[in-house]
């Protein structure tokens, strides 16, 4: 690392580039920051250190306004960061680049797409933005691999990527929280060489990071030393160990810290470990060999550990560590390769072999929603340990783990060295002979490190558990008795870690194994070399440019988010499939399901007649084909009761004795009838068709008996089934089903693309970027609407088509209509994603808020009119009521724009107060 | 038992975890009680509110007297207008119905020349289009025998109809409605609960974590088959008996109804928590989900005969429709509800359903299995 303290630019506070006074923040209970007062020096690189949760990442975030300041004043720049104006005004000046790995990149966008984004975000032209991109690509070794997604980059690849949309528009501020947790060594040193060679372009710009690697704080100009969300000294390193003696930084912060936190916290010793003669190895792998389509991720993996040995696994993320542990344990089968554990061949169905092993995967995977205790006690079940005995080991283990205090917290309210101390607990309450631990110290502070070792190497040396550990710590891979070096699914190396150092003849671990990196990769990615050239001039201009955003509304920032929107919408063809495809699915089988032609009703008749005449009845009834299908007769009432009840029989008919006597006599005579009500829709269908076919066969029984033509009706009504001659369901229900399915799937997919940036956390680049809230909703939807229409192409070439229901009247309207209402659909999905926090929640809620009144009080079966109470009130308000209309009127009653413009008034009245409702609901910053 | 007590214990899980959940806690509620409740009251009973124009050419007593036999709650009060005006108004969707009396109604219908009322009914409200006309005709002709029995005698109609509506005599709709919405609610609650639970916990990286210890893909299959369904069948009891039959009224045929309803809900949603494991076990990620929930969820309910008769349908989606539990269990759920049907009548509706969801219960878990040595 290569920048040096300048005395000039150092706790001169008259240069603060950012001013903190009694700020303090709080989430919930939890207080993240307490009154903390703070000036941070300009031009140099200022080092945050402490460990998790302690408020760094919350200190940085409020420094770059990407999160709401509750109490107290931060200045950045020489401006207050509280006002919305002055942040706006400032933004484009500072980068922020959140903590998590490619946080805010999105995965299925390559190298060069992500860059760009952000380059348009800062209104860059064409040339320049290309012309950046080579340059930053080039200089962090990403030139290679501008192509490929970054979900698919290694850890520090990804982090260097980060960087890079970072730096694109030249920050004067450059804030990063934690920027290499997580990765490995070399991509580790390149990371900080890299940021020494911007630095040394551009010494005006300052960097705030915040690190849990002490090493690294070493050789920064300034550190700011944290916990419990207070400061707890302030210098450059050198003051830090001058004042405190000590000798390095991770001492010198244990000093600082209070009594009681320090208190139980003690160097670790690790006593040696003493092999047993003859044993039976722990844990044996030979040639493991994992491939996952042509990429292999573990490839010909051998080794041998013995009972009670502490093995350390350590290499980069996405080397294949996690999933060697995978293949240990059973849950991944390998390609090729065996693996033994306690001499047992490893197969994914054998439970005995997993009850004497304990795991913990790399990411706290504990149940969040149970408390500490439940947790311990459903594992202490699961692993049947006797009911009596378990209140006694959950204690024993809250004890041993230091759980006691909080026992009745939910994990997600705990820091993050407690959770993994959970793990560890709920990972050892069976008492295992074994134990496989991934990361298990990944973002753990330096103490609870410390801390958490005691317990392994207790547990190894004492209780002789087998410890099989992956990390990225050098000082715990020095712990361990033996470790292997793993690059890209291999293994380079395995031994005691000093006689690593002393084979390599280098003076660290880290030296050891940056040397071995270095070897397997050809001198890793290139990337010092290639950036020896100066800038070019056009910077100067480009400046300029990248400092001057345009502060309001920006056609091209809005652009930039519907193409990436966009993009991102192709690289997942599952979901644009199932949108499409969907869609005609859902049209086919609605046709089907909203059918009201009442057809195929079953009838059965109790004749007691048994005449000429009461049969002719009965065939009357019987010889309309489309409606009634007579069912064998009936016996008796006992009979009627049974077969309705069990709903074989629709409609029974009772035609007395001596029927056909007494209608020849013209004697008064009754008919029984009797009808299911069990469906009102159908009971008063069957009613109408039964009363119809009734007195039809009274009239031409009438006509028969006697020469004289009775006036069976004095008048005649005709009736004319106007634009739907037939009365069919389908012509009538088609445009009712492209009304609801253009509603449905639009909103539900644009709340989830804005619910999911808040799941996944690229929101963030909403708030640190000039994009305005406007810009970023109404770029989200443009994809949405663009599919929407696409799907209403294919609804209505599918009506015409499969349904031969044709567009009679004027489809340019309809077309404009439809856009309008998609539009609003979606619009209605960015409001319901602004009241969401997770995906299955907006999948829930916007399916209930659409379907339910779309379907019921739309008028898409009963007309708006004849409803009632609130069902009337939302059928007016709602848009599908007045698409609905529109939809209506073009298909089936051939009309165009001049009849239906009063239909377009509530569509274009919702559009805006949708989306004026939604940016006034979504926040610019985190709160 | 081992088996038996990981099951119970990893279900009472599922429950500690939904009850850490408010927001799905609420929706179970709000589907089950305001949804249920709205659902079935927004739907008028039978004809309601029609929209009717009259353009009276005859203006005689008897052409008055028909115009004025239209009122609330059936018809809006009719708008009389000149002829020329009625396509206008219908073309705007605002009349429904538009009735004709030509001039010298009255006057041809005395002399016996049988005069003819045209009726123009809009056709793309297909269900008042149907019924709204049959009203008209009834209501016409009711009109008009009375007036002419005050000039002279007519014959009686020699035969009557004694028309009987069973289980539900006044035909009201929500009856029908809110069970069929209880029904719904059911399906959708419990396809989604448990395909999100799986999902979640895949996305949480619990489920890994799940099978590195001692259990088997049935135990973690089965406590989640069991406890979701436990949620939504308490959801569905309370729903029935509180919101169903005390707030809205709807008289059940028997005592036992609805423990024997509850009953087939069991079986039904047995078959239907798998079905959430099966969705959850094909989508990689919530939106797919979400998709294919809709896709699943919607010929569910549209074509299991509770929204519209089953007869009615074309005959194949009749077949096909016959390996949803749903289908089985709308039938079995009219029949026992408003039939009064008892164990007698309804067994093989109840074999059906639990022969259908041992299958999907089987081929969710093959396919959990599958899914589960695939995860990475």
């Amino acid at each position: 690392m290569t920048s040096q303290p300048t005395g000039a630019a150092v706790g001169t506070s008259a240069e603060a580039i950012a001013r903190l006074s009694d700020v303090s923040l709080r989430y919930g209970k939890v207080c993240a920051l307490d009154a903390v007062s703070l000036d941070i020096p300009a031009g140099c690189m200022v080092g945050l250190i402490g460990p998790d949760g302690v408020g760094k990442s919350s200190l940085l975030a409020l420094i770059a306004g990407a999160r709401k300041l509750q109490t107290g004043r931060v200045e950045v720049l020489g401006g207050d960061m509280a006002q919305a104006q002055y942040r706006a005004t400032v933004g484009p000046r500072i980068a922020y680049m959140p903590q998590g790995l490619g946080k805010n990149l999105y995965p299925t966008l390559s190298v060069f797409e992500n860059i760009d984004f952000f380059g348009r975000l800062f209104g860059q032209d064409r040339a320049e933005r290309e012309r950046r991109i080579a340059e930053l690509t080039e200089s962090t070794g990403l030139a290679r691999f501008t192509g490929r997604p970054a979900g698919k980059l290694s850890g520090g690849m990804k982090q260097k990527l980060s960087l890079c949309c970072s730096l694109i528009h030249d920050p004067d501020l450059l804030i990063l929280d934690e920027p290499t947790t997580g990765v490995d060594p070399l991509s580790r040193r390149q990371f900080w060489e890299l940021i020494a060679r911007i630095r040394a372009e551009r010494p005006g710009m300052s960097v705030m990071v915040a690190t849990a690697y002490m090493e690294e704080a070493a050789a920064f100009d300034w550190l700011a030393a944290m916990d419990a969300g207070r400061v707890l000294a302030t210098g450059t390193p050198h003051e830090l160990l001058a004042r405190t003696g000590t000798a390095t930084l991770e001492e010198a912060f244990i000093a600082f810290l209070p009594e009681e936190k320090r208190r139980g916290h003690q160097q670790v010793e690790i006593p040696p470990y003493q092999a047993e003669a003859d044993a039976t190895p722990a844990i044996e792998a030979h040639g493991l060999t994992q491939r996952f389509g042509d990429f292999t991720a573990v490839d010909h993996v051998t080794f041998r550990i013995m009972p009670g040995e502490i093995f350390g696994f350590l290499g980069s993320n996405g080397c294949g560590k996690t999933t060697t542990m995978k293949m240990l344990t059973g849950l991944l089968p390998p390609t090729e390769g065996q693996a033994w554990l306690f001499g047992q061949a490893v197969d994914a169905g054998e439970l005995e072999t997993r009850r004497r092993v304990g795991f913990m995967t790399q990411s706290f995977s504990l149940y969040s929603e149970l408390t500490v205790r439940q947790n311990l006690v459903l594992h202490a079940r699961l692993f049947h340990l006797p009911e009596a005995t378990i209140p006694a080991r959950v204690e024993e283990m809250a004890d041993r783990f230091g759980l006691a205090q909080i026992m009745e917290t939910l994990p997600d309210a705990l820091p993050l060295g407690q959770r993994q101390r959970l793990s560890l607990a709920v990972a050892m309450i069976h008492r295992p002979d074994m134990l496989i631990l991934d990361e298990p110290t990944s973002g753990v502070d330096p103490v609870a490190r410390d801390g958490f070792w005691q317990i392994l190497i207790e547990l190894s040396r004492r209780d002789r558990v087998t410890i099989f550990i992956s990390t990225h710590f050098m000082n715990e891979a020095e712990r361990c008795d033996r470790i292997s070096l793993m690059n890209a699914g291999k293994v380079l190396v395995s031994d005691a870690p000093r006689m690593l150092v002393e084979k390599r003849g280098a003076a660290t671990l880290e030296a050891a194994f940056i040397s071995y990196l270095e070897e397997a990769t050809g001198v890793g990615e290139p990337g010092p070399t290639a950036r020896e050239q100066p800038v070019p001039a056009a910077e100067g201009a480009a400046h300029l440019d990248a400092r001057d955003p345009r502060r309001g509304f920006d056609l091209r920032r809005l652009l930039s988010y519907s193409r990436r929107e966009a993009l991102e919408l192709r690289r997942d063809p599952i979901r644009a499939t199932l949108a499409l495809l969907g869609s005609l699915i859902l049209m086919v089988i609605m046709s089907y399901g909203i059918t009201v032609d009442v057809e195929n009703l079953t009838f059965a008749v109790l004749d007691r007649d048994q005449t000429t005449t009461s049969r002719d009845y009965t065939l009357n009834i019987a010889g309309s084909p489309r409606y009634f299908i007579e069912q064998p007769p009936i016996r008796d009432y006992t009979d009627l009761d049974e077969r309705m009840r069990s709903g074989a029989l629709s409609l029974a008919i009772e035609l007395p004795p001596n029927f056909g006597r007494d209608v020849d006599r013209r004697r008064p005579v009754q008919i029984g009838v009797w009808i299911d009500g069990a469906m009102p829709l159908r009971a008063e269908t069957i009613r109408s068709y039964m009363a119809q076919m009734h007195s039809l066969w009274l009239t031409q029984r009438a006509s028969r008996i006697s020469s004289e033509v009775l006036p069976a009706s004095p008048f005649r009504i005709e009736i004319r089934y106007r634009y739907n001659p037939d009365v069919r369901s389908v012509p009538a229900l088609v445009p009712a089903i492209i009304a609801l399915l253009l509603l449905l799937i639009p909103a539900m997919l644009t709340a989830l693309s804005v619910v999911r940036e808040k799941e996944l956390g690229s929101i963030v680049n909403l708030y640190v970027t000039p994009t305005t809230r406007l810009e970023f909703l109404l770029g989200k939807q443009l994809p949405y609407v663009a599919l929407g229409t696409m799907n209403f192409l294919l609804l209505t070439l599918m009506a015409i088509a499969w349904f031969g229901v044709p567009v009679k009247g004027d489809f340019l309207t309809l077309a404009l209509a439809t856009l309008l209402y998609v539009g609003v659909a979606t619009a209605i999905g960015l409001l319901a994603s602004t009241f969401m926090r997770s995906q299955i929640a907006a999948v829930f809620g916007t399916a209930i808020g659409t379907m339910v009144p779309a379907t019921s009080f739309s008028g898409v079966i009963y007309p708006v009119s004849s409803l009632q109470g609130a069902g009337a009130l939302i059928g007016e308000i709602f848009p599908t009521t007045h698409y609905l209309t529109i939809a209506r009127g073009i298909f089936s009653k051939a009309l165009a724009m001049p009849e239906l413009a009063t239909s377009f008034v509530p569509l274009l009245i919702a559009l805006p107060v949708l989306i004026g409702l939604s940016v006034a609901l979504l926040p610019k910053q985190e709160r | 038992m081992r088996t038996a007590s990981n099951i119970l214990h990893l279900g009472i899980k599922e429950l500690r975890s939904l009850y850490r959940d408010p927001i799905m806690l609420a929706l179970i509620v709000w589907a089950f009680s305001f949804a249920v409740y709205t659902a079935a009251t927004a739907v008028p009973d039978t004809l309601s509110r029609a929209t009717i124009a009259i353009t009276d050419e005859d203006r005689s007593p008897l052409s008055t007297r028909i115009s004025s036999a239209f009122y609330l709650p059936y018809f809006v009060p009719p708008e009389l207008i000149d002829r020329a005006q009625t396509d206008e108004r219908m073309d705007a969707g605002r009349s429904t119905f538009a009735l004709d009396i030509p001039p010298s109604f009255q006057r041809d219908l005395l002399a016996r020349r049988r005069p003819t009322i045209q009726l123009n009914v809009d056709a793309t409200t297909i269900t008042q289009a149907f019924t709204g006309s049959g009203y008209i005709q009834s209501i016409v002709s009711g009109e008009v025998n009375a007036f002419l029995r005050r000039y002279r005698a007519t014959e009686q109609l020699p035969v009557d109809l004694a028309l009987r509506v069973r289980y539900n005599p006044q035909l009201s709709r929500s009856w029908f409605y809110s069970v069929v919405e209880v029904i719904n609610q059911v399906t959708l609650l419990s396809v989604t609960l448990t395909g999100a639970a799986l999902i979640r916990e895949r996305e949480h990286g619990t489920l890994e974590h799940l099978l590195v210890m001692p259990l088997t893909p049935f135990e973690i299959m089965a406590a989640k088959v069991w406890s979701m369904a436990l949620v939504v069948l308490v959801a569905c009891g309370l729903s029935l008996t509180l919101v169903v039959q005390g707030l809205l009224g709807v008289p059940f045929q028997y005592q036992g109804a609805v423990p024997l309803f509850l009953a087939g809900a069991a079986v039904n949603l047995f078959a239907t928590t798998s079905m959430g494991i099966f969705l959850g076990t094909v989508a990689r990620s919530m939106p797919q989900f979400g998709l294919l929930v809709i896709l699943v969820i919607v010929p569910l309910q549209m074509l299991s005969g509770g929204f519209t008769p089953r007869e009615s349908m074309p005959e194949f989606v009749q077949i096909v429709m016959l390996a949803a539990p749903t289908t089985h269990f709308v039938s079995l759920a009219q029949a026992i509800l408003f039939r009064g049907a008892g164990l007698s009548v309804v067994w093989p509706q109840l074999l059906a359903m639990g022969v259908i969801g041992a299958c999907l219960f089987g081929y969710a878990l093959t396919r959990l299995r599958r899914t589960l040595s695939a995860a990475t």
